[in-house]
């Protein structure tokens, strides 16, 4: 096992230090020169110019440019933003909770609904109920959850006033950030209220962002599923006498819920393109929104500094997937 | 497939300009509610421009989008997949640690960085959309060619005195099309799908341009008071992802017997 986690581990390295040139040459790959980009309209004299230069390395030659910006990395710094001046690093862990909040509550709705859809499409396989939830599935892929986004809001906030429109919790209330994560916070503040308030505003967001992974859990436990209740021990367990309910419950569904666990940890990708246009829908305070107004305001160090930090986490999250599935299957540590 | 006939034939079916203005029509309703009117259809936007029309003119929009980004993908992720899985080496370790970190990105945190280097507009969104979609076509045509190298035909044909450019484009590349069909007609309602994203973002099609994304984002501040102008564009995109989605599902059971379940 400790032979196969130092595998994976050393094969995530090159793609790491790749995304790290990546994030370096977007600065500047950026036409213009970024000093004056920095100076805005006024413009800026010359001797400034040049000083500024310095102060900054752009004088020196890119490799060493490069290396100064990884020795940079590795202390942990990666630069301030140009329109608050924060270390793009503390805005990052600010912002991160609100998205991961959003995000697991996503998965949630997803599993909640996907989870029982696949079963019973699959074990009513070819009736209307399992081509029902496959269409349903297949639409809810194909969604542009921008405009569903906002179809959402339309119907529930709008028409029907149950829900806000925008953002994390009503202004009324503030809580003291402990875990970043408001349903956490407000129930540690014991504030029904506020909790109540930071609920609602969750609901709408994640189901939005939760409907691509729904669909695409939907149809991973549907054919998870159908493979699982072809095999021999599955026919035993019937024979044995053993009540429907427990033969799907207990035999299959511990063996299909194996490909649907590393499906969930591949849509983490997909959540974060996801939560990108949700908080901008939502005026939602985490990453993606975060992102977008850092092209806005061309805020390239947040930018590159975001990149990096959101291609890390994916890659944790997939290292950590692919762990433990070597853990649970032996098969595929032993494999090579 | 109705609505690559209207794309085609946009300008002869759609009643008005795509940017023409009307000064006189205002956010006017659809004719079936009161106030419509049976010359806009479907409505007008707030600068009283015809729905129906604008949508139409959309489709063909978003639709040489979606073949032009995966025409390029393809094209360009095909030739690397042959040359990685055909040479091997260096050549191949290097593409494929470069399609890996273009995978670990999510897809449109890598577009907008793309379009953040070239700045907004339709063209660079479609580049950035195509260079999203390449690590699959690398990757799949890369595990074909590589299963399909050892088979006989291609030492056969390498006896004969076939050169390498030879054996990778007429003989091995036929036989790995089967996947590259159905990726390619699932990638076009990704890409249709990426290009609206980003122009709802305002990082795509630039306004006036009547595509479906731009004009979702032109139409969210009168959600309050025109639900057909934010409901109609995202109706179309949804409309036209799961057809070419449906398509590719059936190509695949048609083409590829072995990935039915």
């Amino acid at each position: 096992m400790l032979r196969f986690a130092l595998t994976r581990l050393t094969l995530i390295v090159p793609t790491l230090v790749g995304i790290t040139v990546l994030a370096f040459f977007l600065i500047r790959l950026v036409p213009g020169d970024p000093i004056e980009t920095m100076a805005g309209e006024r413009g800026i004299d010359p001797a400034r110019h040049e000083a500024l230069r310095k102060a900054y390395g752009f004088d020196r030659p890119l490799y060493v440019q490069y290396g100064v910006y990884l020795e940079r990395l590795l202390h942990g710094d990666l630069g301030r933003s140009i329109s608050t001046s924060e270390p793009v690093g503390s805005e990052f862990l600010t912002l991160f909770p609100a998205t991961v909040e959003l995000g697991v509550a996503a998965i949630l709705f997803a599993l909640l609904l996907g989870l029982p859809a696949g079963i019973v499409a699959a074990i009513r396989r070819n009736t209307i109920l399992d081509q029902g939830v496959m269409g349903i599935s297949l639409t809810g892929y194909s969604m542009p959850i921008f405009w569903w986004g906002l179809l959402l809001i339309l119907l529930f906030s709008v028409q029907l006033g149950w829900t806000p429109v925008s953002g994390r919790i009503s202004v009324q209330f503030f809580v003291e950030p402990v875990t970043g994560f408001l349903l956490v916070d407000t129930l540690l503040a014991g504030d029904r209220d506020a909790f109540r308030s930071a609920l609602s505003h969750l609901v709408l967001p994640a189901v939005v962002l939760g409907t691509v992974p729904l669909a695409v859990i939907a149809r991973m436990t549907r054919s998870a599923m159908l493979e699982v209740m072809g095999e021999d021990y599955i026919r035993t367990a019937r024979a044995k006498g053993l009540p429907p309910l427990r033969v799907v419950g207990l035999h299959a569904l511990r063996n299909a819920l194996i490909p649907v666990v590393t499906v969930i940890g591949l849509q983490v990708g997909i959540l974060f393109t996801g939560a990108i246009l949700t908080e901008t829908i939502f005026s939602w305070p985490g990453i993606g929104k975060w992102l977008i107004e850092a092209i806005g305001r061309r805020d390239y160090p947040v930018l590159q500094g975001g990149i990096l930090l959101i291609g890390a986490v994916v890659m944790a999250v997939n290292l950590g997937v692919d762990l433990a599935y070597g853990l649970i299957n032996p098969r595929i540590r032993h494999g090579r | 497939m109705a609505v690559i006939g209207l794309a085609a034939v946009a300008d002869a079916v759609a009643p008005y300009g795509p940017n023409l203005t009307n000064s006189a029509a205002f956010l006017r309703p659809p004719a079936w509610q009161e106030g419509g009117s049976t010359a806009f259809l479907l409505g007008t936007d707030a600068i009283g421009r015809d729905m129906l029309s604008r949508l139409i003119h959309g489709a063909r929009l978003s639709l040489s989008i979606g073949i032009a980004v995966v025409a390029l993908s393809a094209s360009v992720g095909v030739a690397l997949g042959l040359v990685s899985g055909f040479v091997g080496g260096v050549t191949d370790v290097l593409v494929m640690r470069a399609m890996d970190i273009l995978l670990t990105l999510p897809s449109l945190l890598l577009a907008i960085v793309v379009v953040a280097i070239l700045g907004p507009g339709l063209m660079n969104a479609m580049l950035a959309v195509a260079a999203v979609l390449l690590p699959h076509y690398v990757r799949l045509t890369r595990a074909a060619v590589m299963s399909e190298r050892g088979r006989d035909y291609v030492t056969a044909s390498r006896i004969a005195g076939a050169g390498p450019l030879r054996l990778m484009v007429s003989e091995i590349l036929p036989n790995c099309a089967a996947p590259l069909i159905v990726q390619a007609s699932l990638g076009i309602s990704t890409a249709i799908l990426d290009a609206a994203a980003l122009g709802f973002l305002g990082l795509g099609a630039q306004p006036p341009s009547p595509e479906w994304g731009t004009m979702l984002a032109d139409a969210r501040e009168f959600v309050l008071r025109a639900w057909w102008v934010v409901t109609f564009p995202g109706l179309m995109i949804l409309a036209v992802v799961l057809a070419f989605n449906l398509v590719g599902d059936g190509l695949r059971d048609a083409l590829d017997p072995k990935l039915k379940r």
